[in-house]
């Protein structure tokens, strides 16, 4: 497949992810342009902006408009316990390794509003893990982070948490962990008093800490395959010997640099294993 | 849209780069008499767009694998498209091919109320691969496709519809064809034999 010459699009498109980046620091020129393009042209919809030059110009003189244009550009979408099997390996498979450790950390990458967190909080209280835990999320995202922070989510996504927390083997009952106030659940505190929220970039940031299980998912397929690389990279030079790594339903380590140092530990629940000495 | 110093293509026909199929309603039973027609070793990859409902793992390559004599996967992410490949959406993602040939996932917003739309397969298409790529619209009872196609036309690419006439759930084919009146209006064993064709013109 030849590559299509430069359109005028292109090139907008390309000095508009600059633009961001120079005056914003946040990077997306590494990003699948494939959906990146789809997010911006609704942008530039939203924004009534003829051309990705306008929006460029709107969002360099303008600061008010890059929180909004920020939205546009990263996915939200998530749940607490999406993907229930995922959650059941953990259970079953993983969870009997991390038990022999006297201390653990568990590092969600692009946690969003903290539902993958919330997810693994509960999971660990739940398999009796939770005391010698330490969990960090991390994400881009200031308002999902705030979010994530204050551990409340809209009642009417309640039942489909529920049920998927039930379908990941689930030994209490979900309600357990939350009250129900104004529309709107409220996570028990309790659940994130070991867990850290904050901003870290797979793009930019370095490694912090060593962990022995990374949850990355629905991240990675953002990117382009040498982002992945990069952020990959990041979670094989955090995860102790024998760490977990887990992603999303459909992210694979296939096409990564990186394969060769994992194993493939639950496969179709896209969970991996860094391997020992090499 | 040819810039000055790129001659236009000199093939009258420019040769396909990729397939892309979209089905809804009725979808298995059209899908049965279009792809087992593919030939092994048919020289292009296949995209195609199913609604499914999103809960349910999805049994669309499981079920084509047994019928096709090309090879039949649910694409991953970040996979590079190989010819004579049928790739399935997965439930619940949308699928974008990029200009770089490779697959790309995404879990934002339902597109008229689909994920995966098959709008965003066609428009992704039509970006990558220009002239190149070749959309197909069949039975459904809505009107995604409609908006993706147009924009494969307008990239240079061809359109093929399944004759409203013959399809299960007419709502999608008309609608794809509102959008692009001058497509190819085809039945079912048309399409087949139309893909095939694209198949025998490449070298
Ligand atoms: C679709 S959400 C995934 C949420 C959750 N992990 C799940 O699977 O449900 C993707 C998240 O990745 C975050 N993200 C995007 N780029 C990032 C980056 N460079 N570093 C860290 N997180 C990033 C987004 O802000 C968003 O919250």
């Amino acid at each position: 497949m030849t590559p299509k010459p430069e359109s005028t699009d292109d090139i907008e498109l390309r000095l508009l992810l600059e633009a961001i980046a120079g005056q914003y620091h946040y990077d997306f020129r590494g990003y699948s342009m494939a959906s990146l393009t789809r997010r911006l042209t609704q942008a530039r919809d939203h924004f009534g902006c003829r051309s990705y030059s306008r929006l460029q110009d709107l969002v360099l003189h303008d600061p008010t408009a890059f929180p909004k244009l920020f939205s546009f550009l990263t996915v939200q979408v998530s749940e607490l316990f999406r993907d229930p099997a995922y959650f059941r390996a953990l259970r079953e498979q993983v969870v009997p390794h991390l038990r022999t450790y006297p201390s653990l950390k568990v590092w969600v990458a692009g946690c969003s509003a903290g539902e993958e967190l919330y997810s693994l909080a509960i999971l660990f209280r739940e398999e009796g893990l939770e005391d010698r835990t330490l969990f960090y999320g991390t994400d881009i995202n200031p308002e999902a982070l705030k979010k994530a922070e204050a551990g409340v989510y809209e009642l009417d996504r309640i039942p489909l948490f529920t049920e998927n927390h039930q379908k990941s083997g689930g030994k209490s009952s979900l309600s357990d962990y939350y009250t129900a106030a104004y529309g709107a659940a409220v996570f028990d505190k309790t659940l994130r008093k070991r867990a850290v929220f904050s901003d870290h970039s797979l793009v930019s940031d370095a490694v912090f800490a060593e962990v022995h299980l990374v949850s990355c998912r629905n991240v990675l397929i953002y990117f382009d395959r040498e982002l992945q690389d990069r952020a990959v990279g990041l979670f094989k030079d955090s995860l102790v010997r024998k760490g977990f790594l887990g992603l999303g339903a459909k992210e694979s380590l296939r096409f990564s640099a990186h394969a060769g140092a994992f194993t493939e530990f639950a496969p179709h629940e896209r969970i991996y294993q860094l391997r020992g000495a090499r | 849209m040819t810039a000055a110093n790129h001659p236009p293509e000199p093939e009258a026909r420019p040769r396909a780069g990729a397939v892309v199929v979209g089905a809804s309603a009725g979808a298995v039973e059209a899908l049965s008499a279009v792809l087992p027609g593919l030939p092994a070793g048919y020289p292009l990859p296949v995209l195609v767009v199913v609604h499914v409902p999103p809960d349910k793992p999805s049994a669309m390559a499981d079920l084509f694998r047994m019928k096709c004599a090309v090879a039949v996967r649910e694409a991953d992410d970040k996979e590079p498209v190989a010819p004579g490949t049928v790739y399935f959406a997965p439930p619940d993602y949308h699928l974008l091919l990029g200009r770089n040939g490779e697959l790309s996932l995404s879990s934002e917003e339902p597109v008229l109320f689909s994920r995966p739309s098959i709008d965003v397969l066609f428009e992704s298409a039509a970006d990558a691969l220009g002239p190149g790529v070749v959309g197909v619209v069949l039975t459904g009872a809505n009107a995604d496709g409609a908006a993706g196609l147009r924009a494969v036309r307008a990239a240079g690419g061809t359109a093929v519809v399944q004759d409203p006439a013959t399809a299960q759930a007419a709502a999608m084919p008309r609608a794809a064809l509102a959008a692009c009146p001058d497509a190819r209006v085809l039945t079912l064993d048309q399409i087949a034999a139309f893909l095939r064709g694209l198949g025998d013109r490449h070298d």
